[in-house]
C-alpha cells in the first residue's frame, strides 16, 4: 500500500441503500454509584448515556463527536454489547440484541467488530500477530478456503503490513502498525459494522492520515458500515457521511455531513465547530464562539435542555422543557436538532463574537482599548 | 518468615519492550522473520545477569543432588542409615567423634554424626532430598490453588470476589508458626489410630497439607490483582467482542500474561517452604528420626554444638547457600521478565 500521508479528497457520500443495519432507540446506560458505611447502597447514577436514538444504514459511516466524557465511547460499547444497556433498545438487522446473552449473540458477533483507541492495550503482548488475527476466526469456527494462515497473511496485506510479520509479537511494532493489526483483526470476520472507538486519537498526527485512509479504503471496498467515534472534527468530516453530535449523554444534533458542517442549528454544534481550527490563514469569515465553564456532572445533569447552563440563548423554557430531537423548518431531510431556540444555519462570522469566558472577554476588551 | 509477595507484587507490568530490536528485518542474511517471543527476550536478559546465572547453577546443583541422592550415595559407598560411628568405633563414650573436626576422614568426607554415628554426607544428601521434595510439593499445590482461586476471584468479581477475599483474609490472619506447631500433632493423630504404627507417608502428608493450608493466599491475592487489571484491558474486550467464552479468555488471554508473576512467585515461595519444613522438623513436629531430614540435622547439631560444632556447619552452610541462591534467582527472574521495575 502506498503510504499516503495526506488526506484524500472528501468522497461524495454514497447513496444510502436505505436498509437500516443498526437501530438504537432510547438507549440508556447508568453506572451506579455505591456509598454508605458497611452497607453499600446505591446513592446515585452516572448517566453516561441517557436516551440516545440513531440508526446506521448498511455501508454507511456515522461519525459521533462530542467533548470528552459525553458518552461517545459508552455508546460504542453498548452497541457492541460489551456493556449491558440500562434501558432502550439496540436492534441489529431487525433483531433485538439489547439483552441477548453470549450464546444468542454468537451469530451476530462476527458481524459487529470494534477497533480500539489504544493500540498498546488492544493487542495481547503474549500472542503473535498471526494468532491475534486468527483468534476471532478460531472462536467462530470459520475456516476460510486456503486455511486461516493464508487468510491472515491476506489481511495483513490489506492493511498494508508485510505478511511475513505473521510470527512477530506486538511489541515489535510501532503504534500505527499496531493499529493496523487491530484493523486486520476487526476485518478477519468480514463484519458488516465496525465500531471504531477513537481509532486514531492515540496516534501520531503523521500516522493518523494513514490509518484513516486505510479505514476509508476498507469501508469503500468492502462496504462496511462504521460507527466512527472521535473528537477530531476534521477527521470525522473526512470519514463520515452522517454526523451525530453528543453532549452529556444525549444527541443534540444529527444529520448528514453538509448539514452539520455547513448549516448547524444547535448552539453547541456551532460552538464545537468554531472551536476547531481550520488550516486556512485567510479564512476570517467564520464565526467565533468561546464557551465558559465545564460540562456539568452527568451524575446530576441540568433539567430541561442539558446545554442551557453554557448556552448564550438559554431562556426559562430551556430549564423546564426538554427539547425533542426533531427536524426543524429549513433543515434537510434527516437533519434533526434538539433545541428550542436554534441558530441560523450558517457558520459565517457574526457581528459580534460570542465570548462567554469572562477571563478571555476581559483580555480582549483590554486589547481593544489599547490598540 | 517473610512472605515474598511484597517483592513480587510489582512484577506485574506485563509488557516487555524489545531491547535493541534483535530481530530487525533486513539484517544480513536472515530471511526468516521470526519474532522473538517475550519469553525469548527475557531469556536473553537473564543470560546477561551474571548473579542470576550463577544462582541458577547453584540451585540446579542442589536439585541435582536431591534427585540423584541414591546414585551419589552409591558412588560414595556409604548410606544414610548405617551407624558407622558406633560400628567402627569412631565415637567416644559420650558419643562425640574421636577424630578432630567432627570426625572428617577419607572414609567420611563430612564427618560422622554425634551419638548415632551416621555418615554426614549421606545424611545431608538424603536430608536435602526429603526437604526439597516436601517443599516442592507444597509450592506446586499452593501455586496451583492460589492461581485458580485468584483467577476465579478476579474474573468473576462482585460478590464472589468479596466473599472469597474474606476467606483468604481469614486464612492470612492465622499465626503460621503457631498453627503449624499446634495442628501438626492433631492432624497426625487424626490419621493414625492409637497404638498403630505410623505409615511412612503420614508425616510428609501432614507437613505438606498443613503448610499448604496457610500457604496459598499470597499468590492468590497477587493473581487476583493482576486479573483485575488485565480484564479491563482492551485485548480482553476484543476477545469478548469476537464471542470468546470465559474459559478461552482466561486460558488464552489472561493466563499467558500471568505466567511471569506465577514463576517469580513460585521461585520465591520455594525457599520459604524449605525453611519452614526444616523449622518444623527442628521443633519436633515434622519428620522424625531415622528419616534423614535437613531440619533434623539442625536439631542434632543444636544438641551437640558445644562439643562438636562441625556437625552444625554442613547442613547450616548448605541451607544458607540454598536459600540465598534461590532468592537471588527469584530476583533475577523477575528482573529478566520485567525490565522496567527499578530496584
Amino acid at each position: 500500500m502506498s503510504e499516503q500521508t495526506t488526506l484524500d479528497k472528501v468522497p461524495a457520500p454514497r447513496p444510502a441503500s436505505g436498509e437500516k443495519l443498526l437501530e438504537v432507540t432510547g438507549l440508556q446506560k447508568y453506572f451506579p454509584i455505591n456509598g454508605g458505611f458497611i452497607f453499600q447502597r446505591r446513592v446515585g447514577d452516572v448517566r453516561a448515556v441517557d436516551g440516545v436514538d440513531f440508526h446506521i444504514n448498511a455501508g454507511e459511516s456515522l461519525g459521533m463527536v462530542g467533548e470528552s466524557g459525553c458518552g461517545k465511547s459508552t455508546t460504542g460499547r453498548l452497541v457492541t454489547r460489551l456493556l449491558e444497556p440500562t434501558g432502550g433498545k439496540v436492534s441489529y438487522a431487525g433483531k433485538d440484541i439489547t439483552h441477548s446473552s453470549r450464546k444468542e449473540l454468537a451469530p451476530i458477533r462476527s458481524e459487529i467488530q470494534m477497533i480500539f483507541q489504544d493500540p498498546y492495550a488492544s493487542l495481547n503482548p503474549r500472542q503473535t500477530v498471526g494468532s491475534i488475527i486468527a483468534g476471532p476466526m478460531e472462536i467462530n469456527g470459520i475456516n476460510p478456503t486456503g486455511g486461516r494462515e493464508r487468510r491472515v497473511r491476506e489481511l495483513l496485506e490489506i492493511v498494508g503490513l508485510n505478511p511475513e510479520h505473521y510470527n512477530r509479537f506486538p511489541h515489535e511494532f510501532s503504534g500505527g502498525q499496531r493499529q493496523r493489526i487491530g484493523v486486520a483483526r476487526a476485518l478477519a470476520l468480514d463484519p458488516k459494522l465496525i465500531v471504531a472507538d477513537e481509532p486514531v486519537s492515540a496516534l501520531d498526527v503523521s500516522i493518523q492520515a494513514q490509518v484513516v485512509n486505510l479505514l476509508q479504503k476498507v469501508q469503500q471496498e468492502l462496504g462496511i458500515a462504521f460507527l466512527f467515534i472521535a473528537h477530531d472534527l476534521a477527521i470525522v468530516r473526512h470519514f463520515s457521511q452522517r454526523i451525530a453530535v453528543m453532549y452529556l449523554g444525549k444527541i443534540v444534533e444529527i444529520g448528514d455531513r453538509e448539514s452539520i458542517y455547513g448549516g448547524p442549528r444547535h448552539p453547541y454544534t456551532h460552538a464545537l465547530l468554531s472551536s476547531s481550527p481550520e488550516a486556512d490563514p485567510d479564512d476570517d469569515g467564520r464565526e467565533r464562539i468561546r464557551l465558559a465553564g465545564d460540562v456539568p456532572s452527568p451524575i446530576n445533569p441540568p433539567s430541561g435542555c442539558r446545554f442551557r447552563t453554557r448556552c448564550w440563548k438559554a431562556q426559562d423554557k430551556c430549564a423546564t422543557e426538554e427539547p425533542p430531537l426533531v427536524r426543524l423548518g429549513g433543515n434537510a431531510e434527516g437533519h434533526l436538532t434538539a433545541c428550542h431556540f436554534p441558530e441560523e444555519p450558517t457558520i459565517e462570522a457574526r457581528e459580534e463574537d460570542i465570548v462567554l469566558d469572562p477571563a478571555l472577554a476581559a483580555i480582549e476588551e483590554a486589547a481593544d482599548e489599547t490598540p | 518468615m517473610t512472605s515474598p509477595s511484597q517483592a513480587a507484587a510489582d512484577a506485574g507490568d506485563l509488557t516487555l519492550e524489545p531491547e535493541g530490536e534483535p530481530g530487525t528485518p533486513g539484517n544480513k542474511g536472515t530471511p526468516e522473520l521470526a519474532g522473538r517471543t517475550p519469553r525469548q527476550l527475557a531469556w536473553l536478559r537473564f543470560k546477561r545477569d551474571r548473579v542470576g546465572v550463577i544462582c541458577a547453577f547453584v540451585v540446579g546443583f542442589f536439585i541435582l543432588v536431591a534427585a540423584a541422592a541414591p546414585l551419589i550415595v552409591k558412588l560414595y559407598g556409604k548410606n544414610a542409615y548405617d551407624l558407622y560411628g558406633q560400628d567402627d568405633g569412631l565415637l567416644n563414650s559420650s558419643g562425640i567423634p574421636i577424630k578432630p573436626n567432627g570426625g572428617i576422614s577419607s572414609d567420611h568426607w563430612f564427618g560422622v554424626e554425634p551419638a548415632l554415628g551416621r555418615d554426614v554426607l549421606a545424611l545431608l544428601v538424603y536430608g536435602i532430598r526429603t526437604s526439597l521434595l516436601i517443599a516442592l510439593a507444597v509450592t506446586v499445590i499452593s501455586v496451583a490453588t492460589g492461581v485458580l482461586f485468584g483467577l476465579t476471584q478476579g474474573y468473576l468479581s462482585g460478590k464472589t470476589d468479596y466473599f472469597m477475599g474474606r476467606l483468604s483474609d481469614f486464612m492470612l490472619a492465622f499465626p503460621q508458626q503457631l498453627f503449624f506447631i499446634a495442628f501438626s500433632p492433631v492432624a497426625i493423630s487424626l490419621l493414625v489410630n492409637p497404638g498403630e504404627q505410623e505409615s511412612w507417608w503420614v508425616r510428609p502428608f501432614v507437613l505438606i497439607s498443613v503448610q499448604f493450608i496457610l500457604g496459598w493466599m499470597s499468590i492468590g491475592r497477587l493473581v487476583r490483582a493482576q486479573v483485575l487489571s488485565l480484564r479491563e484491558r482492551e485485548f480482553v474486550e476484543a476477545a469478548r467482542i469476537s464471542g470468546a467464552s470465559s474459559w478461552r479468555i482466561i486460558s488464552k488471554e489472561l493466563l499467558p500474561n500471568l505466567w511471569s508473576t506465577i514463576l517469580v512467585q513460585a521461585t520465591l515461595l520455594l525457599p520459604v517452604f524449605v525453611t519452614a519444613e526444616a523449622g518444623l522438623s527442628f521443633l519436633g513436629v515434622g519428620i522424625l528420626d531415622p528419616t534423614p531430614d535437613w531440619g533434623l540435622m539442625f536439631q542434632t547439631g543444636a544438641n551437640n554444638y558445644q562439643s562438636d560444632i562441625t556437625f552444625m556447619f554442613f547442613p547450616g552452610i548448605a541451607m544458607v547457600i540454598f536459600v540465598v541462591a534461590f532468592n537471588l534467582l527469584g530476583d533475577s527472574v523477575r528482573d529478566a521478565l520485567d525490565p522496567k521495575t527499578l530496584r
